[in-house]
């Protein structure tokens, strides 16, 4: 057939036509675009049956009452639970990331025993069975060498059943060596114990409240129980109530306060004195309470007479004594003021005096177990252990003076276990911490989590994390203390064990006078036990309101807290280092949106960290714009920060909102351990502080140290 | 153009944020991340490529030590309606593809993932910001694949996403309501996950045309304002604060605009 232009042309443009009008183009292009946004590699989250579980909090020490959703055997979303009295409903940014330490890569599978160097991250998998006899050996060969005192506990909690059952064990085992992690609980429950005789906590009924006066506490920081605190600031304000925050950071307390105070750092006691002087001195005091429930009025008074007038507390303090006798008189006239003390989110020790100086404002007013005011709450009264055990029974201690005692030859440790806390990395001075570790030839990590401290022990044992577990959380600091049940809310992702379960094992396998007192089959069914009635409604409401513990019949305040002399409490306790070296201060400060407890932040916040707190790897500190202009230094500045503990690069945020002369640093970043979305981003601002030592307890009333920025 | 409804039950769902309230925590943000199957990188630092459905800015007075002030604010999509309320909202009227479109019912504007093709003319066209692209595949590590829920689709690569109201919520509220003979839905059955898990409460959501829930009354608070309101994107946002720079700040006046 002769192909001519006639039949080219026609040809050509039929078939065009053909194949545009036949379906194949649109079903290539429907392929295609449909092939474009399904790529396998894009999940596709099963669909199954919704249910709730509820349970509670534990990453940290807030208490929460959460509500976990669930598809199938999947758990998908935490919320709060509705109702409950810590937090009605409302959660924070670490509890709703609870799932992604669930199911995270930083979980540790399985028993881990060190291979090779201590922290060089080599690890052997052992059975359970192993890992136990191993623990029960070396506890056995201590005992029989008479050194059982060398034994030691440290714990991120200290009131409910499983720390129970460590100091159970220490005691029958023959230690003394039960320790928790150090925090403002420490310097509360000594001042307690000094001013009213009581061995308690302090709660505060901020919520009832019409008057705050925060010496740095973040009340909406995470200060206490985060989100009681959190609500409470909102139900006082709908009241028509106030706050004041005295602290040298515009912090988000301060920022939403009605009134920010600025002062010099560490001064906080002397300010407290200072309004006390003023109260006294124009008799503004609650005469009723100071005359039938206190005790040491006289000598406080003429004792804050004589030093602290507001002429001197501006010299100490820096602000201008005008300001602190309205604020002394604004604080007494209230209805209902409360004062409140312990740094940021009080994750750190006071002073002694600075609390007991701070208390006496509350004393003044007469608010001690006074809606609005200071409760006062005992340990918990709501288990019991059954069978009576020989022997003294352990008592708390703070982690920090322990490793102390390390360092200076003080103590000897042979042997130390680690339960849901991470010392490594939280303490501050973190060389100390690793020369006191480095010493210790047996270390024991029950972390869920490779962790800092986990990475550098000799044995780790794997705890179920709070979702996959029963226990009792109790949570004292607040009014009304609340008591929680964790129920497992899916099945053990991996090959843990419960922490309590580990422990009667332990007993068990060394037998003795340690297996008769622990002689229940698990964890479980001694927790049932222990609970007795309070059992049934744990499991069926999942909470309830541990009220004995708030019933204390109350001692007189005594206003010299029981010392001889009480002068010598109120002291400047100075930041280390030589003001010549290092012109600046160095200031840690707290944000919600780092974690900075003993879980490092999941992606999902990390996700909500700013990007003037961190970018990339580097950690930015805030100096204020007339301190950097005099360091040649501008917002993004690459600089060195140098302490007498150490130096590290950092990078620089011009903030207004600080005092001129300090740098502020995140507490929280700069992990080593942990996974890629956490480990190395910013600087550990431990490994920068030092510990300052009250003389007056010997707890760390450090708030600063000394420091230089150099541009680099 | 869509054909007017004249439903007389047409809803206009809408979120009344305290800034007086609101701390900053940021806990909206990880409660919509939790809820939204929003996925997260290794480096999240920057902000632009950081996908934050709801996200919390800080504003700051301006004013030197100590006087300066600071002001969070969250976020969301503002779900706005346009002039008059027709739907003529940014995003919607310059998508080529009705991947995003304005729901007459409930005043919500939608984002429909598998019709997006990622040209971003609607990301362009936002003026706050509250869209966000796929640059790169949602990646979880091993085995955390298992929180993701199914009641709200994984997005993929090259697609544009924002947030939603918690639209999924809606419909699951309304399946139930339905399934028990009702017709109408109660006020705290549906409620976004940010407002829901506000710790300091400052979050209100619901009908804006319906007196008896709460965002009705507190709209109508002296120191309610919208974002950029002389845009007349007429958003359906709105926040209360009582301090004057902040009210000052949401609508983003340059300094020579007196």
């Amino acid at each position: 057939m002769k192909i001519d232009r006639r039949s080219f042309l026609s040809l050509g443009i039929g078939g065009a036509a053909g194949i545009v009008l036949s379906p194949l183009p649109w079903k290539l292009m429907d392929d295609s675009a449909i092939w474009t946004q399904t790529w396998p590699w894009t999940p596709v989250p099963p669909k199954g049956d919704a249910t709730y579980v509820n349970s509670a909090c534990t990453l940290c020490p807030g208490g929460c009452g959460i509500s976990v959703r669930k598809i199938d055997e999947r758990a998908v979303k935490i919320e709060g639970i509705k109702g409950h009295p810590v937090n009605d409903g409302g959660i924070c940014l670490l509890g709703l990331s609870g799932l992604q330490l669930l199911y995270g890569p930083t979980r540790i599978k399985t028993p881990l025993k060190r291979d090779g160097e201590r922290g060089a991250g080599k690890w052997i998998e052992i059975s359970w069975e192993e890992a136990i006899s191993n623990v029960a050996e070396k506890l056995g060969d201590l005992r029989k060498n008479g050194k059982s005192g060398s034994v030691a506990f440290i714990s991120g909690i200290d009131k409910s059943t499983v720390p129970a059952l460590f100091k159970r064990f220490l005691s029958v085992y023959g230690s003394s060596g039960f320790m928790r992690m150090p925090s403002a609980a420490d310097s509360y429950e000594l001042a307690v114990y000094h001013s009213l005789g009581l061995k308690a906590q302090l709660g505060f009924d901020i919520e009832n409240s019409d008057f705050v006066l925060s010496f740095g506490s973040g009340i909406i920081e995470g200060w206490g129980s985060p989100v009681y605190m959190m609500r409470a600031n909102g139900n006082l304000r709908k009241t028509g109530g106030k706050i004041i925050q005295i602290e040298p950071r515009l912090s988000n307390t301060a920022a939403k306060s009605n009134k920010w105070i600025p002062l010099n750092p560490g001064t906080e006691y002397a300010l407290a004195l200072g309004l006390a002087d003023v109260i006294i001195t124009k008799s503004l005091y609650n005469r009723d309470y100071i005359n039938n429930s206190t005790s040491g009025f006289g000598e406080f008074a003429a004792f804050v007479q004589s030093l602290y007038s507001p002429d001197k507390v501006e010299k100490i303090t820096g602000i201008k004594k005008d300001i602190i006798e309205t604020l002394a008189v604004d604080f007494i006239k209230a209805a209902k003021p409360v004062a409140i003390c312990g740094r940021g989110q009080g994750r750190a020790q006071s002073s002694l005096g600075e609390v007991i100086a701070v208390q006496a404002l509350n004393a003044l007013v007469g608010n001690i177990n006074r809606k609005g005011g200071a409760f006062t709450v005992s340990d918990p009264g709501y288990f019991s252990l059954p069978g009576v055990i020989s022997g003294k029974m352990a008592e708390t201690k703070p982690a920090n003076i322990f490793i102390n005692d390390v360092n200076s030859g003080k103590c000897t440790a042979n042997a130390l276990f680690i339960y849901e806390a991470n010392p490594l990395y939280s303490l501050p001075d973190s060389n100390s911490v690793k020369e006191a570790f480095a010493k210790i030839p047996f270390i024991v990590s029950f972390s869920s989590f490779m962790d800092e401290t986990a990475m550098n022990s000799d044995l780790v044992l794997p705890n179920h994390i709070y979702l996959e577990r029963y226990e009792d959380v109790y949570i004292g600091s607040i009014p009304k203390p609340v008591v929680s049940l964790l129920k497992p809310v899916v099945n053990p992702q991996f090959n843990t064990k419960h922490t309590g379960d580990v422990i009667i094992q332990i007993a068990k396998k060394m037998g003795s006078s340690l297996a008769d007192s622990f002689r229940w089959d698990s964890y479980d069914s001694f927790l049932e036990k222990a609970l007795g009635d309070k059992w049934k409604v744990l499991s069926e409401e999942s909470f309830f309101e541990d009220k004995k513990a708030a019933e204390l019949s109350l001692k007189k305040f005594d206003f010299t807290g029981d010392f001889s002399d009480f002068k010598s409490l109120f002291l400047d306790l100075n930041a280390q280092g030589n003001p010549d070296k290092y012109p600046l201060v160095l200031i840690p400060y707290d944000s919600v949106r780092i974690a900075n407890g003993y879980i490092g932040n999941p992606p999902f916040v990390v996700k909500t960290v700013e990007d003037t707190a961190l970018k990339e790897k580097d950690i930015f500190v805030e100096v204020n714009p007339v301190t950097a202009k005099a360091l040649g230094l501008l917002e993004e500045s690459s600089a060195m920060i140098e302490t007498p503990k150490g130096k590290a690069k950092v990078k620089i945020h011009l903030f207004e909102g600080i005092m001129p002369g300090l740098v502020a640093m995140p507490r929280g970043l700069g992990h080593s351990a942990y996974d890629k979305y956490i480990a190395g981003k910013g600087i550990n601002v431990n490994e920068l502080i030092g510990t300052i030592e009250d003389p007056a307890s010997g707890l760390d009333a450090g708030w600063g140290i000394r420091a230089g920025l150099l541009k680099c | 153009m869509k054909e007017e409804k004249n439903n007389k039950n047409a809803k206009k769902f809408g979120m009344v944020i305290d800034l007086d309230k609101c701390t900053g925590c940021g806990t909206c943000m990880v409660a919509c991340m939790s809820e939204n199957n929003i996925p997260f990188k290794e480096d999240e630092s920057n902000k632009l490529y950081s996908i934050t459905w709801m996200r919390v800015y800080r504003l700051t007075n301006g004013k030197s030590y100590p006087d300066t002030d600071i002001c969070y604010l969250p976020r969301p999509c503002q779900h706005c309606g346009g002039r008059g309320d027709h739907g003529h909202s940014p995003c919607v009227s310059v998508c080529p593809a009705t991947a995003t479109d304005y729901s007459k019912e409930t005043g919500i504007v939608s984002q429909i993932y598998t019709r997006c093709f990622g040209c971003r003319y609607c990301m362009a066209a936002c003026p706050y910001h509250a869209r966000y692209f796929n640059w790169w595949d949602p990646v979880w590590p091993k085995g955390m694949e298992k929180y993701l829920s199914p009641n709200v689709s994984v997005r993929m690569r090259g697609v544009v996403e924002k947030c939603s109201f918690c639209f999924h919520r809606y419909q699951l509220a309304k399946d139930k309501a339905y399934y028990e003979n009702r017709s109408e839905i109660e006020e705290n059955e549906y409620q976004t996950a940010c407002a829901q898990a506000c710790p300091s409460g400052a979050i209100a959501f619901g009908d804006l045309n319906n007196p008896a829930h709460a965002v009705c009354e507190l709209k109508k608070n002296k120191n309610a304002f919208r974002l950029l309101e002389r845009l007349q994107t007429n958003p359906k946002v709105y926040y209360i604060s009582g301090r004057q720079w902040v009210r000052h700040a949401g609508d983003n006046h340059l300094k020579r605009d007196s």
